[in-house]
């Protein structure tokens, strides 16, 4: 979901070493790792309701997108298209997309889920940034228990910030007087500032950038974003690496 | 069906579907490098772009106004290490502010 960013560094800087231990981990674990991060997810969460009203989006609809999507960028991202007057379909590609992130993390966990597909698929979805990242273990894998408790606790809180959001939004005026227009374009830097501390990153992200800005003039509203993910192709240049590690690196695996 | 309930279900259908991929279908193999590493840029790319095109595109124009004083606003307070919250209520407060002037 992208949240690390806003919680500081001092909640994460505990919990990947709370984490440090050979026993597996329980679903309290999991709870305690999140918790130092709760008041910034629920925030998030609010303000993603604050600005879906703001951007004119029916609140039942905020809630429910909240409730099944379950990614923050995703959500911002089809709520921003839609108000830029892009189409379903623009909205539709760029969440999607932007969600295709979690193809390599789902994969890289996939180890540590068990039973049958439903049971699978049920507790796959509390896989989201935050949980992902804690509930890797030191010495490889992933575990199951502290990636359901804390993606259990993070759902809660950004199911009902979202509607503690809905519900502020509502009594909000003029979104422009307010300025939140200029709020999702910050919201989205502030996401994706911890993603681009390696070089090849950045220059991916600032020739998705210019050919977003290139395209704006020329093609219909939406378009621009989506036609942007051809600058991931920039990938390929990348040196296979030796370790089986397919995915993106956590600012706080940087610094262990 | 109005166009936001349709992004709403085909978007949370899809990401139901992509968040599974891994535990229904991999079971502990792992992606082709060449995806893995194209993948990977996905997210930082998508949110550059729309960083560039919520700050200076207004339907199908590149504006300069108030929300690009207001994404530099936001740019400082992201480099002082402020809480996403901060940042984005830098920006907002710095917008309208320049519009009440």
């Amino acid at each position: 979901m992208g949240i690390c960013t806003l919680g500081g560094d001092e909640g994460q800087a505990e919990a990947p070493s709370s984490l440090n231990r050979v026993r597996p981990g329980t679903y309290r674990d999991g709870f305690r790792a999140i918790l130092p991060l709760m008041p910034a997810i629920v925030a998030f969460g609010a303000s993603f309701g604050v600005l879906a009203r703001a951007a004119g989006v029916d609140a039942l609809a905020a809630v429910v997108m909240s409730a099944t999507t379950f990614a923050g960028s995703a959500q911002f991202a089809v709520v921003s298209v839609l108000g830029a007057g892009g189409t379903a379909v623009a909205a539709i590609a760029a969440a999607v997309l932007l969600n295709g992130r979690y193809v390599p993390m789902s994969v890289a966990a996939s180890g540590a889920f068990t039973g049958g597909p439903v049971r699978r698929v049920l507790e796959a979805q509390l896989l989201v940034d935050e949980s992902w990242a804690l509930s890797r273990r030191e010495e490889g894998g992933f575990d199951r228990r502290v990636l359901i408790g804390a993606g259990g606790l993070l759902y809660v809180g950004w199911v009902g910030g979202g509607v503690a959001g809905v519900l502020a939004g509502d009594t909000l005026t003029d979104p422009s007087t307010l300025g939140l227009d200029a709020a999702f374009p910050a919201l989205f830097l502030a996401l994706l500032a911890p993603l681009v501390r390696d070089r090849l990153a950045l220059t991916a992200a600032v020739l998705g950038a210019a050919i977003a800005l290139v395209l704006t003039p020329v093609t219909p509203a939406g378009l621009p974003v989506i036609a942007a993910t051809a600058a991931c192709l920039v990938g390929l240049t990348r040196p296979p690496r030796k370790h089986a590690r397919r995915v993106p690196v956590r600012p706080q695996e940087a610094r262990s | 069906m109005s166009t936001i309930w349709l992004c709403v279900l085909v978007v949370g259908a899809a990401t139901i579907a992509i968040k599974a991929s891994g535990p229904v279908l991999a079971a502990g193999r792992e992606l082709p490098h060449g995806a893995a590493r194209v993948v990977d840029l996905l997210a930082p790319v998508l949110l550059a772009a729309l960083v560039a095109t919520q700050a200076l595109a207004t339907d199908e124009q590149l504006v300069l106004d108030e929300r690009a004083a207001g994404l530099l606003a936001a740019m400082v307070a992201i480099l002082l290490r402020a809480p996403l919250l901060v940042v984005v209520v830098v920006a907002a407060a710095t917008a309208a502010g320049l519009r009440a002037i």
